[in-house]
């Protein structure tokens, strides 16, 4: 379904990554893992038109989409979530939510100013299936706080609220348990294995390894911007090349 | 006395409110550009110009006039966006607040071809007879504004809490970056913002020339004062822009009339300065 093939991204002249490759499949959890500084936001950003890869190409069911603009690959049913939380902080939790279904919803002013009852209508649709993604992620109580209030928890799972419910082709999963205790890290893991038994298909960048090894398909290393190694996750685990990035590279240094 | 005061508090709120459009559409776009949109005063000098011209070159009636009016500014106003700003692809704040000064002063000199430089006179809307409210007398075209005002402001906001473009623009005021990654195009909500500001625009100035009078520059003094009431209430918040607006109205008129009208403009300045050394944001503004 996504195909990166051979991208690589510079910083004046420092390589972030080069020549990456690897397919994310339809209907599965693939995880994107490698230490601190690896490139894995970077592809992330790359994927979804925040930055522009210096070469290769990024492709998402056969169409190209390396350098389209950030919301014409969200409309093609790319979403994703942030590492450092990206919410609209001065609207209500409803309204944060309602914004991932506005290609949908989206009307002239003109249209919206003449087609009253068919909009309202849509709109009371909208509002219901914003309220369904709130319950999923058990934010319900809490639809009309602004966003900036929420605690930190919450405002997580308020991003995977709003990148799900347009029930998007792709998720791009940044991080979704960075910072959030145990108990929490157990409810998102069980929130994105029902997303995957839904059949989403998503691509989860997560250090945290218990969780990844727990719910990926498969498993992507990424070190120094390199893709060093593909598999499932107990082929990753024994992976010589792996442990190496992630232990030190002990030979070298003995 | 009263009397007196209460015709004050009229002559202010009359003002007021026609600042308190011009602040809305400063802040409009400030919401989803970030920037100062200068050409706002010109859209005020195009609504009469245009009101002027339906009336008497088109021969249409008053409403009509009106509706034409605004939607003639709001036009030009999404041209200026598509094709006088959007074309610079920058997002340096500073070079686009510079090419609304000179999209300003293209403008302006637009109209003066057009139009010419004399100074003309637009009729109020209803027959100019002042009517007795609390032993004040007030001109229809002041209950005009008034009306017009508030059922702009209703418009406003139905269109930003009911609508989906509505939602789009708040969230490009509150996270730009967020915005984009939920696919929300920046540009249409630019291109929006343009046109609610050309149209407020415009509303103030078809509803203020007549008590003015109608000139190619009439919007510059009137615009800054808009700009300045913005400033006032907290730029970017929308009761602010309206509480800005008539305090700063109601600032200018007592001033007028309790202590002189040369010096009005002092008055209301020097209290607008002493409120800002107060309270930087404004009144409504953001900490």
């Amino acid at each position: 379904m996504l195909n990166i093939d051979k991208i690589s991204k510079n910083f004046g002249g420092l390589p972030a990554l080069s020549d990456v490759s690897f397919d994310v499949q339809k209907g599965r959890l693939t995880a994107l893992i490698g230490p601190n500084g690896a490139g894995k936001s970077t592809l992330i950003n790359c994927i979804t038109g925040v930055l522009m890869p210096s070469a290769g190409h990024i492709r998402f069911e056969n169409t190209e989409i390396a350098g389209q603009p950030t919301h014409k690959i969200s409309r093609i049913g790319i979403a994703r979530t942030f590492q450092n939380l990206k919410i609209f902080p001065r609207l209500s939790v409803l309204d944060n939510v309602l914004t991932g279904l506005t290609c949908e919803g989206g009307d002239s002013m003109l249209m919206a100013m003449m087609r009253l009852p068919y909009l309202r209508h849509r709109e009371r649709q909208l509002k219901l299936r914003a309220m369904a993604a709130l319950d999923r992620f058990q934010l319900t109580g809490k639809a009309s706080w602004p966003a900036g209030i929420l605690a930190y928890g919450d405002k997580k799972r308020l991003e995977l609220a709003r990148a799900t419910v347009g029930n998007p082709q792709l998720l791009l999963l940044d991080e979704p348990v960075a910072g959030l205790n145990s108990e929490e890290t157990a409810a998102v893991g069980h929130q994105l294995k029902q997303l995957r038994s839904s059949g989403h298909t998503m691509l989860l960048v997560e250090h945290d390894m218990d969780l990844v090894m727990d719910i990926a398909d498969s498993v992507v290393v990424l070190d120094s911007g390199r893709c060093i190694a593909v598999g499932t996750p107990d082929e990753i685990r024994t992976n010589p090349l792996v442990l190496e990035a992630y232990l030190g590279r002990i030979e070298a240094t003995a | 006395m009263l009397q007196d005061f209460i015709q004050y508090l009229f002559a202010g709120l009359t003002n007021g409110a026609i600042y308190a459009l011009i602040a809305l559409g400063f802040c409009v776009v400030n919401n989803t550009m970030g920037i100062v949109n200068f050409v706002q005063v010109d859209f005020v000098s195009l609504g009469g110009m245009l009101m002027f011209s339906a009336l008497f070159a088109l021969g249409l009636p008053m409403i009509p006039g009106l509706l034409l009016a605004i939607a003639g500014v709001a036009l030009v106003a999404m041209v200026i966006e598509r094709f006088g700003l959007r074309p610079a692809r920058s997002d340096n704040h500073l070079v686009l607040i510079f090419l609304t000064v000179g999209l300003s002063i293209i403008l302006r000199g637009v109209i003066k071809l057009v139009w010419g430089k004399n100074r003309m006179a637009l009729p109020p809307l209803t027959p100019d007879k002042p009517v007795e409210i609390l032993g004040a007398s007030v001109l229809p075209q002041a209950l005009w504004i008034f009306l017009l005002t508030l059922i702009a402001i209703a418009l406003l906001t139905w269109f930003f809490y009911r609508t989906s473009l509505g939602l789009s623009m708040r969230a490009v005021a509150s996270n730009p970056t967020a915005a984009a990654v939920v696919g929300i195009p920046a540009g249409r909500v630019r291109l929006t913002s343009y046109a609610i500001a050309g149209a407020l625009g415009g509303l103030a100035g078809v509803l203020v020339t007549p008590i003015t009078t109608l000139s190619y520059d009439v919007g510059v003094l009137l615009g800054l004062k808009g700009f300045a009431a913005a400033i006032f209430g907290g730029f970017g918040s929308f009761p602010g822009a309206i509480l800005g607006g008539l305090g700063l109205g109601l600032l200018e008129s007592l001033s007028a009339g309790y202590i002189s009208s040369a010096y009005k403009d002092v008055v209301a300045f020097l209290v607008l300065l002493l409120v800002l050394f107060v309270r930087p944001t404004g009144l409504m503004g953001k900490e």
